[in-house]
């Protein structure tokens, strides 16, 4: 193998590891904040760049009309939620979120030349759209059962997941699409061809960490959801609702998800069921990570990332089992530290 | 915590003593034998066909039950274990160009299904010992990333055919007469159902089951009460994933043909979803989900493309759709629903007062130094919560550790049971230095112990608590539960659980669950426990918290019989009046340090721990 192609391969690897680690990021903080194994992170992701390859043809993406009746499900919730005492601005706030919002939006995805929009446009349309469907999920599913199981929150993750599979061959079609890159730029670093959307996906990658970073050192919002992660119970207490912090976490879930959606959709050609797979290699890395550690995570991604170009060159037929036997030894390393016996919860 | 009440005969009903005019389980058992006995004769042939589907899946979602439902461990890879079964057999019964060593085995089926699950337990015991030490949420994911990898092994190796799969599989062969037939077929598949359920019912009624069912929610106890828990975990492993094994090699000779398809992740995810639908800690549970999840996809793959048309994958839409709303409406899943409907009436364990006495340990001479502890100490950090702590307890001796809150008697009694090591210091018990060795080992050797926050499974009944405790006594294994074998010594067993609630005064309450006795009680119950095990040194925290005051009187007199008997006590304990009236000597800790040691009398005019307890005096 001659240098340049070994370039290629971890420029490769290092693009798709920064999309792994975002979601990998993503997967821990669902599962700090709410016990709950996140399996339809990858749906998101999926929705994401489907619905920016629907905009892109100049079509209102179908994740609109997923919005506008999850959005009206949610409101109807609320209402026999509160059908006791009927606190008058929880409503008026949910009305706002939940019907309004989703209408207003349909409105202007009809009148706008969704084609003819600056690409960036383009993908804020689309994070509208479809961000504000991880909080809704959060309220349908999640919310009844927040003192579930991790297995009973598990289950109810994976039939999420196969419904999520469903509505996304419902509303995309079978057809895979691939979207624009960010950028077309080719940079030359000696002899690497550096290309301009693997410094987007870097950068946007970075941004987002840092972001988060920020958001949870520096927000209140963000303490509320670390104390949710370190305690439950002492978070209540203090006045932090559990279903607050879970419909943030999954709006913040759901940002993840379809950013890197729109990043990966140039990269690669997605179908309605492609997210499975890309959401478990970022399950991957956040094991490594041990579920906790968002740092280890990020190492985690980028090796899957640079195990899965490396492993495509030379042995692409093993390509999937190599990424996923990967966690063996991990869980190894990690079994033979581990000493004592403890309670499962 | 809930140890799952699966053994029929594990509870009483709700209300106590009510079962005459109930039906019993054994004429429900039988009606079901004779209603699977009869089946094929009035059915049609589709229904017989997807009955065996049922079967088959429901052997897997059996082994879930076990594993997931009682011992706590998720799998979503049980679909790989199918498929190590299913593909085993077809490569050596249909498989063409076989290198020599494995020719050997070819031809016969039956002998392709013990190489099976000779494979599968090797197979199992390796992922078992890479995953099963780790704590609950990297089982599921660990399971989800080996079952994709066995599924893409099966899709590229040569050998297996590759995603086409492997065809020619030979029918299976009863005396010389082919099973080709599913009528006949059926009865094979459910032979092998009934005799794998009523095999889990017998395991998990029994010593080895008890350590089971401690696992989910009771691992710090069942250690203490010296049982390993690691091993008990890696057996439940090995069962479901054999169980998952045998439904493959069923499959692969009912089917003839084998491809990866059936043996995905999301395969395996279904076999986890009709053990959750049907009850996952009920053993029954796992043949009602089976039935209920492949009946409705077969009904919905049916009359949906009829409603909507075919264009789109409903199926697996209402099917997400039901999962949620089933398990936002019954979390615990079909099973106790159903099992509310039928009065079964429930039958008590019976104990034999004729068993053999438990054989005991020989207990050391009065006034042996059984437990010295010399200059421990344990730093957390810079905390130092004990530091060069040093005592002795005698047989026939009951020493009571106290001190004020926070003066680190509860790390101490920690370092004494194991839980913690010590980071220097020495710690004898009989004699032997037993730091860092464990509390599973140091209760091997005859100390046992209760806990300041009672550890009970609440869903099983106080007479099996209590026989957990005993389960060093037994030697018998899975097998011989499985199979009914071990009756002799689990009546002896039983036999001296019952002796032991009856002596802590809990007699009345035998076959209640123990969650719902009041505190003390469970943590009179917990004193049972450790008298089970035989011990000859006792660590009780806080035993007399929570007891009213003739519970606490009781409690006195039937320690205070205990040392007559040569048993060493150590108690930590916050009740003066207790303690004073019924301990030999008393050791005073604050701040980490032994501060005063003496007789009763002695301590309580002693001015150090006057000052430690009441505050100095300004000087």
């Amino acid at each position: 193998m001659d240098p340049s192609i070994m370039l290629f391969l971890a420029q490769d690897g290092i693009t798709n590891g920064a999309i792994y680690t975002i979601l990998a990021l993503a997967l821990v903080m669902v599962f700090a904040v709410t016990r709950i194994i996140f399996i339809p992170q990858g749906e998101f992701l999926a929705w994401g760049a489907l619905s920016m390859a629907t905009v892109e043809a100049g079509h209102v993406p179908g994740t609109l009309w997923v919005l506008l009746l999850a959005g009206g499900l949610v409101f109807v919730l609320d209402l026999w939620s509160q059908r006791q005492r009927r606190d008058r601005r929880a409503l008026l706030r949910s009305a706002g979120w939940n019907v309004a919002y989703p209408l207003v939006l349909a409105g202007l995805l009809s009148l706008l030349p969704l084609a003819a929009l600056p690409q960036a446009v383009q993908a804020l349309l689309v994070m509208l759209v479809v961000v504000p469907l991880g909080p809704m999920l959060y309220r349908l599913a999640f919310q009844p059962l927040a003192e579930a199981s991790v297995l009973v929150l598990l289950i109810v993750a994976v039939s999420i997941h196969f419904l999520l599979v469903g509505v996304g061959l419902l509303i995309f079609g079978p057809e895979g699409s691939r979207t624009q890159p960010f950028s077309e730029a080719q940079l030359e670093l000696g002899s690497l061809l550096v290309g301009g959307h693997t410094l987007v996906v870097m950068a946007a990658s970075l941004l987002l960490i840092g972001g988060l970073y920020l958001f949870f050192g520096r927000s209140l919002y963000g303490k509320a959801l670390r104390a949710t992660a370190v305690n439950r119970n002492g978070a209540r207490l203090m006045g932090i609702s559990p279903a607050l912090a879970g419909r943030l976490t999954f709006l913040l879930a759901a940002l993840i998800g379809v950013m890197a959606g729109l990043m990966f959709a140039p990269l690669s050609t997605v179908y309605y069921d492609s997210g499975f797979l890309v959401g478990l290699k970022g399950f991957v890395a956040a094991i490594i990570g041990g579920l906790g550690s968002y740092p280890l995570a990020a190492g985690g991604a980028l090796l899957v990332g640079l195990l899965e170009s490396f492993s495509s060159f030379w042995a692409s037929a093993f390509k999937d089992v190599l990424v996923f036997t990967l966690i063996l030894p991990v869980l190894m390393a990690r079994s033979i530290l581990s000493h004592g016996v403890e309670d499962d919860e | 915590m809930s140890g799952a009440p699966v053994s029929s005969t594990s509870s009483r009903p709700a209300g106590r003593g009510v079962s005459w005019g109930l039906l019993r389980p054994q004429t429900l058992l039988v009606l079901f034998l004779l209603a699977v006995l009869l089946a094929p004769l009035v059915l049609s042939d589709f229904t017989v066909t997807l009955l065996n589907y049922v079967g088959l899946s429901a052997l897997v979602a059996l082994g879930l039950v076990l594993l997931t439902g009682i011992g706590g461990l998720t799998s979503f890879g049980q679909a790989a274990f199918v498929g190590l079964g299913a593909y085993t057999t077809a490569v050596l019964t249909a498989g063409t160009d076989l290198p020599p060593a494995l020719a050997m085995l070819a031809g016969s089926p039956w002998l392709a299904l013990l190489v099976g699950l000779l494979l599968t337990s090797v197979v199992a015991i390796v992922l078992g010992s890479v995953t099963l030490r780790l704590s609950g949420h990297y089982l599921p994911l660990g399971t989800m990333a080996w079952g994709i990898s066995l599924y893409f092994l099966f899709g590229t190796t040569e050998m297996l055919g590759g995603h086409s799969g492997l065809s020619g599989i030979p029918p299976l062969e009863l005396f010389g007469f082919p099973l080709t037939e599913s009528r006949h077929y059926y009865y094979v598949v459910w032979l092998v159902v009934l005799v794998a359920v009523l095999t889990s019912r017998n395991l998990l009624d029994s010593r080895e089951g008890r350590a089971i069912r401690a696992l989910k929610g009771g691992r710090v106890m069942a250690e203490a009460m010296g049982i390993d828990t690691g091993r008990a975990r890696m057996i439940i492993f090995v069962i479901a994933a054999l169980h998952a094994c045998t439904a493959g090699w069923l499959y692969a000779h009912l089917q003839r043909f084998v491809n990866p398809t059936p043996f995905g992740l999301h395969i395996g995810i279904e076999y986890l979803f009709m053990a959750v639908v049907g009850g996952a800690g009920h053993v029954w549970g796992a043949l009602l989900g089976a039935g209920v999840i492949t009946l409705l996809k077969q009904w919905l793959q049916d009359i949906l493309p009829r409603l909507f048309g075919s264009a789109g994958n409903y199926e697996v839409i209402v099917f997400g759709l039901l999962m949620v709303l089933m398990l936002q409406r019954a979390r615990d899943g079909l099973w106790p629903l159903l099992a509310r409907l039928v009065p079964v009436r429930q039958e008590v364990k019976v104990i034999d007062p004729q068993a053999a006495p438990l054989p005991r340990k020989d207990q050391p001479p009065h006034g042996e130094v059984i437990l010295q502890a010399r200059e421990v100490t344990r730093r957390f950090g810079g905390l130092v919560a004990n530091n060069a702590m040093s005592l002795e307890v005698r047989a026939g001796e009951i020493l009571a550790l106290i001190g004020p809150n926070g003066a680190g008697k509860s790390t101490m009694f920690n370092q004494l049971s194991g839980v913690d090591t010590p980071t220097s210091g020495e710690i004898l018990f009989r004699g032997r230095a037993i730091a860092g060795l464990g509390a599973r080992r140091i209760a091997a050797l005859g100390m046992s112990r209760t806990f300041q926050h009672v550890k009970v499974l609440s869903r099983m009944s106080v007479l099996e608590n209590v026989a957990l405790g005993a389960h060093r006594r037994g030697q018998r294994g899975v097998l011989s539960a499985a199979w009914r074998l071990e009756r002799a010594e689990e009546a002896r067993l039983l036999r001296d659980a019952a002796a032991q609630v009856e002596r802590v005064g809990l007699g009345e309450v035998m076959h209640d669950e123990a969650g719902s006795l009041a505190l003390g009680q469970q943590r009179l119950l917990e004193i049972a426990r450790a008298l089970c095990s035989d011990p000859c040194l006792l660590l009780l925290d806080e035993p007399a918290a929570g007891l009213r005051l003739k519970e606490k009187q009781a409690l006195a007199a039937l320690l205070t019989r205990l040392r007559a008997e040569g048993m060493a006590v150590l108690l930590v304990e916050h009740d003066m009046d207790f303690v004073m009236g019924l301990v030999d000597r008393v050791v005073v800790m604050e701040f980490g340090q032994k501060i005063a040691e003496g007789l009763p009398e002695d301590i309580q005019s002693n001015p150090a721990v006057l000052e430690a307890y009441l505050g100095g005096v300004e000087a």
